[in-house]
Parts: structure tokens; C-alpha cells; sequence
């Protein structure tokens, strides 16, 4: 079905006995080793694609964003020195690579650095409701993933890029900064407002029907 | 005495491990008598929780291939320009 090479290269488990020390990994592609960075590859290919697609919103771009990331990746990956976790170097290539695909669309309004962080009463008293139980055994995989999917749409573009890496990718706040060229006071509050409307609109989907909330007591 | 505003704006320190614990136990005191902001802090637990305990889906096949071919052309090349 594939070219020889091709096909070793998607999958590489055929190919290639199974590497866990990343660090070892780096250094052989780093070498030249082509296998050791396709398998580096492998271990992110699914974690990038998501990440271009949350901060895209867009199938297409995320797969510009996964394609570029990992070119890029291969060109430069001399220039790794090692000061961060691999990851987080190839996570901030994506997010370069997101972010100018979000830049060329007409109509993304980036939010001010300086824009405040809306935690005000209003907002305490928008959405006050236990959930139903567990999302996770109310809905199928599928169906709980276009909720969280299509709540994250809903969002600024640098909140979603600001709740994606922080708490779907796990970067730190001074990680995420740095990915994003942000301040990491301007992360915070953005995360902060990320997190509380990402909480409303799952709330809206999960609340309990009678919006209880002695139904914790 | 915090405020409701007040521990909005520290709730992303509460959720945070490292958070200093007088802090912390400023904040337990409020969520502990407040039953919106508990419901609040419960409900955006649940959501990072959700969120996190979704794995990432499989990248389209017809993605990987093109993915896999464009990086196996980078990689001919390179060796092209080696030898």
C-alpha cells in the first residue's frame, strides 16, 4: 500500500523495538539517526494534532500545524540543546506554527495583554449547578469529546491556546508563557478566565435538572 | 474575610499544589461557608478533570500518510545532500 520507507515510518513498532528514554532518543536523531526521531515523532503525533486543532479550530490547519511542526522539528533538531523537555521544544513549534495560521485568518480578535480578568459577582451568579453525575458514564467517548470540542470553540482564540497548553498538555505557566511570547502574570489571568467559562458552558450541558445545590449536602 | 470575587480571582492558586497554606487556609475557611463558591470550585475541578482524562484521538490515516510522506521526502533529501 505504502512505499517501503513510508510505510516504516507509520508504523515503526514493525520496524523499530520500543525506546523509552527519550533523552537517549534525542541524542541519536540528533546523530542521524532517522528512526529515533520517527519514533520521537510517533509519541506526539496525536498530542500535536490535537493541540492545532484546539487553538485552530480548523481540521485543515491542524494538519499544516502537525506537518510544518514536525518538518520543522527534523530541520532544527540540531539546535535542540536540551535546556527544556523535548516536548515542550516541539510544543512550542506547533504554537508558532498554530498561531500564525490563527494570525492570517481575517476576524481572530487577539484579546489585550491588559484586558481584566472578569471574576466579578456576575459571573458567580451566571451558572451555580452540580452536575448530573459523571460526564464520563453519562455519554459515549465520541459524544463527550465534540461537548469539550465544541466548548473550547466557543473561546478566544488565546484563551483556548492558554487552557490547551496548560491543562490538556500540562506546560507550566512559565512554559506556557514562553510558548506563547506572553507575560506570566497575562497566562494566569488568562487561564483564569478560560477555566471559568469553559466551567459555564459544561455546566449548562452537565447541571442537574433541578439546579440543586443542596444536592452536594 | 474573603470575598466571593476574591476567591474567583485566587482559584487558580487554590487548584494549584504549591499554593502557599495560609493562603489555602483563607480560602478553605470561605469555600467551606459559601455554597456558590463551593459549587464553583467543584464544577471547575470536574471540568480540568474532564478535559484531562480525555485521551487524543488517532490522527486521521489519510493525515498520517501525507504527514509521513512529506517527512520522508525532508529525510531523502537530506541524505541526497550528504552524499
Amino acid at each position: 500500500m505504502y512505499p517501503e520507507g513510508e510505510a516504516a515510518l507509520l508504523n515503526p513498532s514493525v520496524e523499530a523495538p520500543l525506546q523509552t528514554d527519550e533523552s537517549a532518543l534525542v541524542a541519536k536523531a540528533q546523530a542521524g539517526d532517522a528512526q529515533a526521531f520517527t519514533e520521537l515523532m510517533h509519541r506526539y503525533e496525536r498530542k500535536i494534532f490535537r493541540l492545532g486543532k484546539n487553538i485552530t479550530q480548523n481540521t485543515e490547519d491542524a494538519e499544516d500545524v502537525l506537518q510544518e511542526t514536525f518538518l520543522k522539528a527534523y530541520e532544527h533538531l540540531e539546535g535542540f540543546q536540551g535546556h527544556s523537555r523535548f516536548y515542550t521544544w516541539i510544543v512550542r513549534i506547533a504554537v508558532n506554527e498554530a498561531l500564525m495560521k490563527l494570525r492570517k485568518r481575517k476576524g481572530d480578535r487577539v484579546v489585550s495583554l491588559d484586558e481584566p480578568v472578569d471574576t466579578g459577582e456576575e459571573t458567580v451568579k451566571r451558572e451555580v449547578a452540580v452536575w448530573e453525575g459523571n460526564p464520563e458514564d453519562q455519554y459515549s467517548q465520541q459524544e463527550l469529546q465534540a461537548i469539550l470540542d465544541e466548548a473550547i470553540e466557543g473561546l478566544k482564540p488565546d484563551f483556548r491556546t492558554v487552557f490547551t497548553l496548560r491543562d490538556i498538555e500540562e506546560l507550566s505557566t512559565e512554559e506556557t508563557a514562553e510558548a506563547m511570547g506572553i507575560s506570566v502574570p497575562a497566562v494566569k489571568s488568562r487561564l483564569l478566565r478560560a477555566r471559568l467559562a469553559l466551567r459555564e458552558k459544561l455546566t449548562r450541558k452537565f447541571k442537574r435538572k433541578e439546579e440543586n445545590v443542596l444536592g452536594y449536602l | 474575610m474573603v470575598t466571593c470575587k476574591q476567591f474567583l480571582q485566587e482559584l487558580n492558586d487554590f487548584l494549584d499544589p504549591s499554593i502557599d497554606p495560609d493562603t489555602k487556609l483563607h480560602l478553605e475557611r470561605h469555600v467551606n461557608e459559601c455554597p456558590n463558591c463551593f459549587v464553583i470550585l467543584d464544577t471547575t475541578k470536574k471540568t480540568l478533570a474532564v478535559y484531562k482524562g480525555c485521551e487524543p484521538q488517532a490522527v486521521p490515516e489519510g493525515i498520517r500518510v501525507r504527514l509521513w510522506a512529506a517527512i520522508e521526502r525532508k529525510m531523502a533529501a537530506r541524505k541526497l545532500g550528504q552524499s
